[in-house]
């Protein structure tokens, strides 16, 4: 294995109707990434339920306590690798807390595999998980028409979905889509090409996989340095050492460089790039690092280091963002929340609701209140300033999640407008 | 680091540092779970990347079962002293004492029981956080589990209760008497603790290697013979080249027949290997299909 194999995450939408855990057990078996007591644990399971072949859905089942309660739990991580990339699935059943879930595995992936039934086409949920996608700003988005057996192997069909679907993205701002017809069923166009689509030129599922470029996914250029942790260890060999340990959320920074720390403003040079395996002239997203400076400034946890160069960060006690409720305990505007950014935690409160969004419709509705599974667009007020960028151009510093104070819950996520 | 080539092992590692500095910086009391096996080893390695110069922001804990290999224990006990830091060990055997454990039959394993011991050491302490070297790799229990995990006063892990997990940022909140465990690197599979390892140049148990050692067969195991487990007179005692690809309980970890002598090797036969890490080496997990779902609810990490 290569040494600069990368890690690809990827999530998939869609409900067990389209052949999602068919799709997924697909990409396993064919990469080679099942082990035979698994297999066999699902042969036998097949064979009591009385199938001709292996049911590759099985490999997704859930846990004892999902059988027994008929419910599913939000996200199941699987991880498989090929010689050129290692792979996280975030696994979500579709069911009726689907926005939640989705933005929850959203949140971390690269990628996002949008399930189509190709005999029923473009439904109300595909726009639903394309909405979602993008509100999340997943980079990169495959629109797999699966079941393609069921309709002929149809060129002509499957372009008119195409036609259809990128018509509607079209509306959403979808940087990098690519559509697929496969098979999972019968092994077509997901690991393997198959011999019945040859009509499609593009890339098979798996080939995409390890192929699109990710490298681009963050913020290369504004140096951003959330504070985590102040490192004294005032032993005698590191006597007078304090260092600032953090990870770079986007950008590089270089020994030397001119840093402006928010929200005081001071200015300092960074002095040293330390990291157990030695000093660095420079670092970069998404390194974990310890940073020391030129000058002695009063510096904490929730602080942030930019580079004084760069395009700067808002400073804030107040912004707009769309947030979605996870909560079952609705959103109480009397109420204050904690919010937690980065590495800073602070009190807020939510001043204003402007809007829901219907996610199957995209229209704005008004609001009073807000359910779970409810999107909306606020205004939010907090207690100290927030260091921030818009989510759209730097995911790490543009999202923070709510906190009820009362049962310590995550209730909402947000992102900032 | 001169060039800008960021390897999956690069994004693990930066990954789990990210975790363990965000539980130093939030949680009140936490504590580091070693038991001298190549996952915690690993935990160790991070923990050191995360906080040197510094000393550790916690101690080490390690909930022994006295059924642990010695060759493990002299590891842990070589490690922690190397590094300098505090290593803390409560034995079952101190809970046997006070009667919180009773122990029917002393051939068996006894990870079920370790969970007490454990929320017995979290009370002592009164540990806020216990960071684990757990992998959502090694079972379908631990796929659905969170990287903050919530346990209640008794300690128990509710799946179907989990608070979201957005992005990477952890809501670390706890009330009085409940805790949380952390697994930093529970995205991490058994071949990036291999090839890990082998970059790091970790110094693990022997055992892990191939080695030559008496066992005996039952039910499909080869299982290693100690003086915990000895053959009945039916069953003949082999020796066998074998190593261990985790290292628990003496009467319930099972060793996989293998010639590999070094790290490298190592990582050649995961490559190849058709048969998961628990599947060949736990015979505890095999009993049911839910058994470590069961244990985790109660308490276990």
């Amino acid at each position: 294995m290569s040494n600069t194999t990368q890690l690809l995450r990827f999530i998939t939408a869609g409900s067990v109707d389209d052949g999602k855990s068919t799709l997924i057990g697909r990409l396993l078996h064919d990469s080679k990434s099942i082990f035979e007591d698994q297999f066999s644990a699902i042969s036998k399971t097949s064979e009591k339920r009385g199938m001709a072949a292996v049911d590759l859905s099985l490999l997704t089942d859930g846990l004892q306590a999902e059988r027994e309660q008929g419910i599913t739990i939000d996200v199941a991580y699987r991880y498989f690798a090929t010689p050129k990339r290692k792979f996280i699935i975030g696994d979500t059943p579709g069911h009726e807390q689907y926005t939640r879930n989705m933005v929850t595995a959203a949140s971390t992936a690269n990628l996002v595999i949008i399930l189509i039934d190709a005999r029923r086409g473009v439904l109300v949920q595909t726009r639903r998980h394309t909405y979602l996608a993008s509100l999340v700003g997943v980079p990169h988005i495959v629109l797999a028409v699966n079941k393609m057996d069921m309709v002929d192997y149809s060129q002509a069909r499957f372009d008119e979905i195409v036609t259809e679907y990128k018509k509607f993205a079209a509306q959403l701002e979808l940087h990098d889509v690519t559509c697929i017809p496969m098979s999972a069923l019968n092994g077509d166009m997901v690991v393997d090409r198959g011999d019945k689509l040859d009509w499609y030129q593009g890339p098979a599922l798996l080939e995409l996989l390890e192929e699109v470029e990710i490298d681009h996914d963050v913020n290369t250029s504004d140096f951003r340095f959330p504070v985590q942790w102040v490192c004294r260890p005032q032993t005698e060999e590191h006597h007078d050492f304090r260092g600032f340990m953090g990870r770079i959320e986007a950008g590089e920074v270089s020994v030397g460089d001119e840093v402006t720390v928010l929200p005081s403003g001071s200015t300092t040079k960074v002095k040293e790039i330390v990291t157990y395996d030695g000093k660095l002239q420079t670092a970069f997203a998404p390194q974990s690092v310890t940073i020391t400076l030129a000058d002695e400034i009063d510096i904490s946890r929730g602080d942030m280091f930019v580079k004084s160069s760069n395009h700067p960060p808002k400073v804030e006690k107040e912004f707009e963002a769309m947030l979605c409720w996870l909560s079952e305990t609705p959103l109480d505007k009397n109420r204050k929340y904690l919010v937690k950014h980065t590495t800073r935690t602070a009190k807020c409160l939510f001043s204003r609701l402007f809007y829901r969004v219907d996610v199957n419709t995209l229209e704005p509705h008004e609001v009073d209140k807000l359910n779970m599974n409810d999107i909306a667009r606020v205004a939010i007020k907090v207690q100290q300033p927030l260091v921030f960028d818009s989510y759209e151009i730097d995911r790490a510093t543009g999202s923070f999640i709510v906190i009820d104070e009362a049962t310590n819950n995550t209730v909402a996520a947000g992102m900032i407008a | 680091m001169s060039s800008h080539i960021f390897t999956h092992l690069d994004a693990l590692e930066s990954e789990s540092i990210h975790i363990m500095r965000e539980v130093a910086a939030e949680c009140k009391n936490p504590a580091l779970l070693f038991s001298g096996g190549k996952d915690s080893i690993v935990m160790l390695r991070l923990a050191e990347k995360a906080f040197r110069p510094a000393k550790f922001p916690f101690p080490l804990v390690h909930i022994d079962t006295e059924h642990n290999f010695p060759e493990v224990i002299a590891c842990r006990d070589k490690l922690a002293a190397d590094l300098g830091e505090r290593l803390i060990v409560r034995s079952l055997e101190d809970s046997i004492k006070r009667g919180t454990i009773v122990i029917k039959d002393e051939s068996k394993p006894r990870n079920p029981f370790q969970s007490v011991t454990l929320l017995e050491t979290i009370a002592e302490f009164g540990f806020d956080a216990c960071m684990g070297g757990a992998r959502r790799d090694e079972e379908k229990a631990r796929a659905k589990e969170r990287i903050f995990s919530f346990r209640d006063e008794f300690g128990q892990w509710d799946p179907k209760n989990q608070r979201p997990e957005l992005w990477d940022t952890y809501n670390t909140r706890v009330h009085a008497g409940e805790n949380i465990r952390v697994f930093p690197i529970s995205n991490w599979t058994e071949m990036d603790i291999w090839e890990y390892i082998g970059r790091e140049k970790l110094h693990i148990p022997n055992i892990y290697f191939a080695h030559e050692r008496e066992v005996i067969r039952r039910g499909g195991n080869v299982i290693p013979v100690s003086h915990l487990v000895q053959p009945k007179p039916s069953e003949k005692v082999e020796v066998a080249t074998v190593r261990f690809r985790t290292v628990g309980d003496m009467t319930c970890t099972a060793p996989v027949e293998s010639t590999a002598r070094t790290v490298e090797e190592i990582i050649e036969e995961t490559a190849t290997t058709r048969i998961t890490e628990r599947g060949a080496t736990r015979m505890d997990d095999q009993t049911s299909e839910a058994s470590m779902e069961l244990r985790k609810k109660e308490g276990y990490f």
